[in-house]
């Protein structure tokens, strides 16, 4: 439910074309990515292990260089040595938190480095911590915390700079399936207050459609976008979208595309 | 947190404003059970107790098979010295711990900055690191007499100060350099996303990340620069210098054995202080975060 102005659509946040990546290896990590991402979207990058979406990500974030094609960014400006500020934040599959500095400072950390003063970071990481319900354990330590609350914190640490887009990296993975739901729930949520667009990686089908407006299936070897589903969905994503029967056939669609990137052939 | 609203319909109830996670995953709890308590008691009590016996043994077992004092004198005797000779071991004491602490504060000052320094650069790794651990292997003893030519052997206590820092500075490079290397991958890469300068990721990554390496270096190296003082005053001292291994050797000379195991008892007291002060350093530093500091309840 992007908010689409009559007439022309708004210039996308980043643009990838024909972007590929090959390792110094020679293994062909991504070939051919086309990708516009525009405002507002929530678009799920699905595929099994070794289709690439994850260096996808990298390279989006700047933490890789692609080795073919374009990434621009239309809407940002770019610094004197060509870099763009992206305004980004990234969650890893990992938490990635400091085990030495208590939540509040971990979240910080972005507003540190972009050497921010204190009391108006402070702020920010108190109104962030509250977003992902985190305010109680604002001086706890991570080890303090269970898996579920650390990605929380890891969360909040990438929405603490307001980044236009937030780009994850199977964050919910090592996660259980009664934390990851309730994590997808309160990320919806936070999609939705914060207007951010998210650009999502992920290897569950149910996950990806129930979250998403927009999903890239893609295959290995090379990695490469297979098909595009769109899931149009105007209601909230609660409970009763999980078992209304749109979500059930866009569940089968993005199966039949996933199967056919296997390798396999579709299943009745 | 915010009690969650129970009268909220909406579907966002089950969200934002209900706590995070069930109650159970809540900070872990801090206060221990009476029963554990009791155990602290005794876990205190008992080194105390086996220390007893044993001077308890070593009396009667002196008395028994009657040893000669000159071979080995009872505890009573060891005591009498203690008291008797108290003042001369406590100035024999202030010049080895005067020793020892100059050299461990030198050798961490210097373990740290060049371990850090050879971090920066590989090239410079590359170019010092054979030369640090040759320094390493190289036996103290065998390089005393040279120290001792180059200070002069006036200033003996400068060559007791240079051998007890070479041995005490090894362990402290060799950490430094390898905690500075250890600092996550993964954080890491959060630091690049973030722009972070040299400087930044040195403050906020590296070195918190090393510390807990450089505080093991730091705690073999307390111990070992009292060795280093004692073991280069053997060797160097010469008659020159006054800490408690020349006590322990004029008194062998003098065959007042009572007064030998005196000074080790002061020796290995003064020993004792230096591990727990390190020891409250280490929990003042990393107990509230490092996996080392925290009790795990099973």
């Amino acid at each position: 439910m992007q908010p689409h102005p009559q007439g022309s659509p708004p210039p996308p946040l980043v643009r990838l074309a024909h972007v590929g990546k090959v390792y110094d290896s020679g293994t062909i990590a991504l070939a051919d990515l086309t990708l516009d991402v525009a405002p507002g979207e929530f678009i799920s990058l699905l595929g099994p292990s070794g289709c690439g979406k994850s260096t996808a990500l990298r390279m989006i974030a700047g933490l890789g260089r692609h080795s073919s094609g374009l990434i621009d960014w239309p809407t940002s400006a770019y610094d004197a040595a060509g870099e763009p500020e992206r305004e980004i934040g990234f969650v890893f599959q990992e938490p990635q938190l400091m085990p030495w500095a208590t939540i509040a400072e971990n979240v910080r950390l972005p507003l540190k480095l972009a050497r921010v003063p204190r009391a108006r970071a402070q702020a920010r990481v108190a109104e962030t911590l509250e977003m992902v319900g985190l305010s109680a354990f604002a001086d706890a330590y991570p080890r303090q915390l269970s898996g579920g609350m650390k990605m929380r914190a890891s969360i909040a640490r990438a929405l603490v700079t307001e980044p236009r887009l937030l780009l994850m990296d199977e964050p919910f993975a090592a996660l259980d399936e009664i934390t990851r739901t309730r994590l997808s729930n309160d990320l919806l949520e936070i999609w939705q207050r914060t207007g951010c667009t998210v650009l999502f990686v992920t290897h569950s089908v149910y996950e990806s459609v129930f979250l998403s407006t927009r999903i890239l299936v893609m295959a290995p070897r090379p990695g490469r976008v297979i098909g595009e589903v769109a899931i149009d969905h105007p209601g909230p994503r609660d409970t009763a979208w999980r078992q209304s029967p749109a979500y059930q056939a866009g569940c089968r669609r993005v199966s039949a595309l996933l199967a056919e990137a296997m390798g396999q052939p579709a299943p009745a | 947190m915010t009690p969650p609203k129970a009268t909220d319909a909406l579907h966002e109830a089950q969200m934002l404003s209900s706590p995070p996670e069930p109650a159970a995953e809540a900070p872990a709890p801090a206060p221990a059970p009476p029963a554990r308590k009791r155990t602290d008691m005794a876990d205190r009590w008992l080194p105390l107790a086996g220390g007893l016996g044993f001077l308890a043994l070593w009396q009667v077992a002196v008395k028994v098979l009657a040893i000669s004092p000159f071979t080995l004198p009872p505890p009573s005797a060891v005591f009498v010295a203690l008291w008797q000779d108290g003042p001369e071991l406590l100035h024999a004491l202030a010049f080895t711990a005067a020793i020892t602490l100059s050299a461990f504060l030198l050798a961490l000052a210097s373990g740290v900055m060049l371990g850090v320094a050879l971090t920066q650069n590989r090239r410079i790794e590359r170019m010092l690191w054979p030369y640090a651990v040759a320094l390493q292997v190289t036996p103290m003893v065998a390089i005393a007499p040279l120290v001792v030519i180059w200070v002069g052997l006036s200033r003996a206590w400068l060559a007791l100060l240079v051998l007890a820092w070479v041995v005490a500075f090894f362990p402290i490079l060799s950490n430094t350099v390898l905690g500075m290397k250890s600092a996550d991958h993964g954080l890491k890469n959060v630091f690049t996303l973030y722009r972070a300068s040299r400087w930044q990721r040195f403050c906020h990554l590296q070195l918190p990340a090393a510390l807990p390496y450089i505080i093991a270096g730091m705690r073999v190296s307390a111990g070992l620069s009292v060795i280093g003082a004692v073991v280069a005053e053997f060797v160097a001292g010469s008659g020159g210098t006054t800490g408690l291994a020349w006590v322990i050797t004029q008194s062998g000379s003098m065959l007042d054995i009572a007064r030998m195991f005196a000074a080790l008892v002061v020796l290995t007291a003064f020993g004792l202080a230096m591990n727990m002060a390190t020891g409250l350093i280490q929990r003042l530093l990393l107990g509230a975060w490092h996996e080392s500091a925290i009790e795990q309840e099973n």
